[in-house]
């Protein structure tokens, strides 16, 4: 990993973009040890439209907290995809719901893609999708560990909806390992 | 332990094992800057919190709402700013620690009690989390227009103190130095923070309430009937009484003697006014606090104060990369203002460089101490985004040049 990575997540308001980065950025910072530094969207878009979460991580002392062109994008909306598409660095990667996200061309070398609403349905909670897709990033990159964001998770939803989190978050985890066998 | 921000009523049920524990959340946490600043508060004793909701600064408010009550505090949601300020003035005269918090609109119609505070010597703290102004401007949006406001924006002649905070963690540890400040100058301290440092969320560390060194009320010792409230000691802040314990204490905001009562003199007012400026200018060298770096024999140096300094080191390392003699002072009080220090660095550095997010009133702070002896130039913002750390670079090439 590089001394300094950035993420941005978007979507629609609800989608629990803010929640996910809240995740990704108390995992880097507490659980691996890290510096990481989240900002969100608080306009009317956090409650609809293209909603943005960022985080920045890194080994030192973070200096400049903002992202511009993010090292990975993870996006949950079409909306969100055609806002942020190309504010992605020339390594970038980007992570969609490719049921959600019809103009992304899924190649799985820069352009990775999951369906995450789909499979969230399936475990009979649609609002996990957020965390389905954290998996398969996680498992996918590896900028944070499983471990570390298993601990962010517990820590920051509801008690009583802590096993179904853990098991989407196993479920986009999986995913990632069906990916690796295409290959 | 954390708490999510949204949810107040499920929250407040997660939040009663508080009870059972010591204020101070000692260990790591993932907060908020305005989270951060709300424990600070706490940390520093605070147990009284007037306010009025605003964006950028809804969030303290939101946290001290839900700790004081479980830590023997007392949180008011007043009908609006000016009552706000009041309420803090007066619970500070009970003995309890008070803050309140705002943003730049709100902020407006505190600063008349803020000069009552002045006034009567009342320690307490205001935190501005400045967004993009004037008027109600861009409230989800953050700006750095307020620093003239601060200074001057109570009516008459006074000093004012201003913390500015760039980072979670410092939203927590300048908390704490302004309550420090507030009880050994008698006087409102502001934490001048911004909607971007107040609304990031980052890593921030309590220490053990033993390493939190914590500045207590200066009471006095004397028996009430030698007693006078304004009565000054050698640094010229006089000590304090609480209302109730059987002193004779008299405030108002009217010119008064050391006995507290109004004294409507010349010569009164003049030794009343000069001692409220003189107690915190004799004491600038103990108040004020700068970050330097890289500043010996460097030919430019770059002064910045909260968000903006975070934006400052990517350009400063580019023109370091250009063999440029650089250096970077930031200004953690931003009043007073370092005007000695920037003065005698002003015999060696051949040109200042000054990012802000406004059109330039910082900058002519430094323009005055540095006088004519070297170049000045702004790199203005008008707000709600920091600087394209390009900016700030080509105005350093312009000003070596």
């Amino acid at each position: 990993m590089k001394q300094r990575c950035s993420i941005r997540i978007s979507g629609f308001g609800g989608q629990g973009i803010v929640l996910s980065g809240y995740i990704v950025g108390k995992a880097a910072s507490l659980h691996d040890k890290k510096n990481s530094a989240f900002t969100q969207s608080y306009g009317p878009e956090a409650r609809g439209g293209a909603c943005s979460a960022c985080v920045v991580i890194e080994e030192g002392k973070i200096s400049y907290p903002l992202v511009k062109n993010a090292d990975f994008l993870i996006v949950l909306s079409k909306e969100g995809y055609e806002k942020y598409s190309d504010k992605v660095t020339a390594e970038g990667l980007t992570f969609v719901d490719s049921d959600l996200v019809s103009g992304a061309l899924v190649d799985n070398q820069k352009v990775f893609g999951i369906p995450a609403t789909r499979l969230a349905e399936s475990m009979g909670k649609k609002i996990v999708a957020n965390i389905i897709m954290l998996g398969f990033f996680t498992a996918v990159t590896g900028v944070i560990s499983k471990e570390a964001m298993i601990e962010s998770i517990k820590t920051s939803v509801k008690k009583s909806f802590i096993d179904i989190n853990l098991k989407a978050f196993a479920r986009g985890c999986e995913h990632a390992a069906t990916i690796r066998g295409q290959e | 332990m954390e708490i999510r921000s949204r949810g107040i009523r499920k929250s407040i049920v997660s939040e009663r094992h508080y009870r059972d524990r010591t204020s101070i959340l000692v260990g790591e946490h993932f907060w908020q800057g305005d989270i951060a600043i709300a424990e600070g508060a706490i940390a520093a004793d605070c147990r009284f919190f007037a306010g009025y909701p605003i964006t950028p600064a809804s969030e303290i408010a939101e946290r001290m709402s839900l700790r004081l009550p479980f830590i023997g505090g007392v949180y008011i949601q007043l009908e609006d700013e000016l009552a706000s300020m009041a309420a803090i003035l007066g619970a500070s005269w009970t003995g309890t620690k008070a803050m309140t918090a705002t943003s730049g609109p709100g902020l407006s119609l505190m600063l008349e009690n803020f000069g009552l505070g002045i006034m009567t010597e009342t320690p307490c703290v205001i935190v501005n989390v400045q967004r993009g102004s004037p008027s109600t401007g861009l409230p989800t949006f953050f700006g750095q227009a307020d620093m003239m406001q601060a200074r001057w924006g109570s009516h008459g002649d006074y000093e004012v103190i201003a913390l500015a905070p760039s980072s979670a963690q410092e939203c927590f540890d300048f908390t704490i130095t302004a309550f420090n400040l507030s009880e050994k100058y008698r006087l409102p301290v502001f934490i001048l923070t911004d909607g971007l440092v107040g609304h990031m969320t980052e890593k921030v560390v309590v220490p053990s309430p033993s390493e939190i060194k914590v500045f207590g009320r200066r009471k006095t010792k004397k028996p009430p009937q030698e007693y006078l409230p304004y009565e000054p000691e050698a640094d010229l802040v006089p000590q304090m009484a609480n209302f109730g314990e059987g002193y004779r204490l008299h405030t108002t905001g009217l010119t008064h003697d050391e006995r507290g009562y109004p004294d409507m003199t010349i010569g009164t007012q003049d030794r009343l006014i000069r001692r409220l400026m003189n107690k915190i200018r004799q004491n600038a060298d103990d108040i004020i606090i700068v970050e330097e770096k890289d500043i010996e024999d460097a030919d430019v140096v770059v002064v910045s104060y909260g968000v903006t300094s975070r934006v400052v080191p990517s350009a400063v390392e580019k023109a370091k990369r250009d063999g440029i003699k650089i250096g970077q002072l930031r200004l953690i009080t931003v009043w007073p203002f370092p005007e000695k220090r920037i003065s005698e660095l002003s015999e060696k550095v051949k040109a200042w460089v000054v990012p802000e997010i406004n059109l330039g009133q910082i900058v002519r702070e430094v323009e005055r101490s540095v006088g004519k002896r070297s170049k000045v130039a702004l790199v203005s913002h008008a707000g709600g985004d920091v600087h394209d750390p390009e900016d700030i670079y080509k105005v350093i090439k312009e000003v070596i040049q």
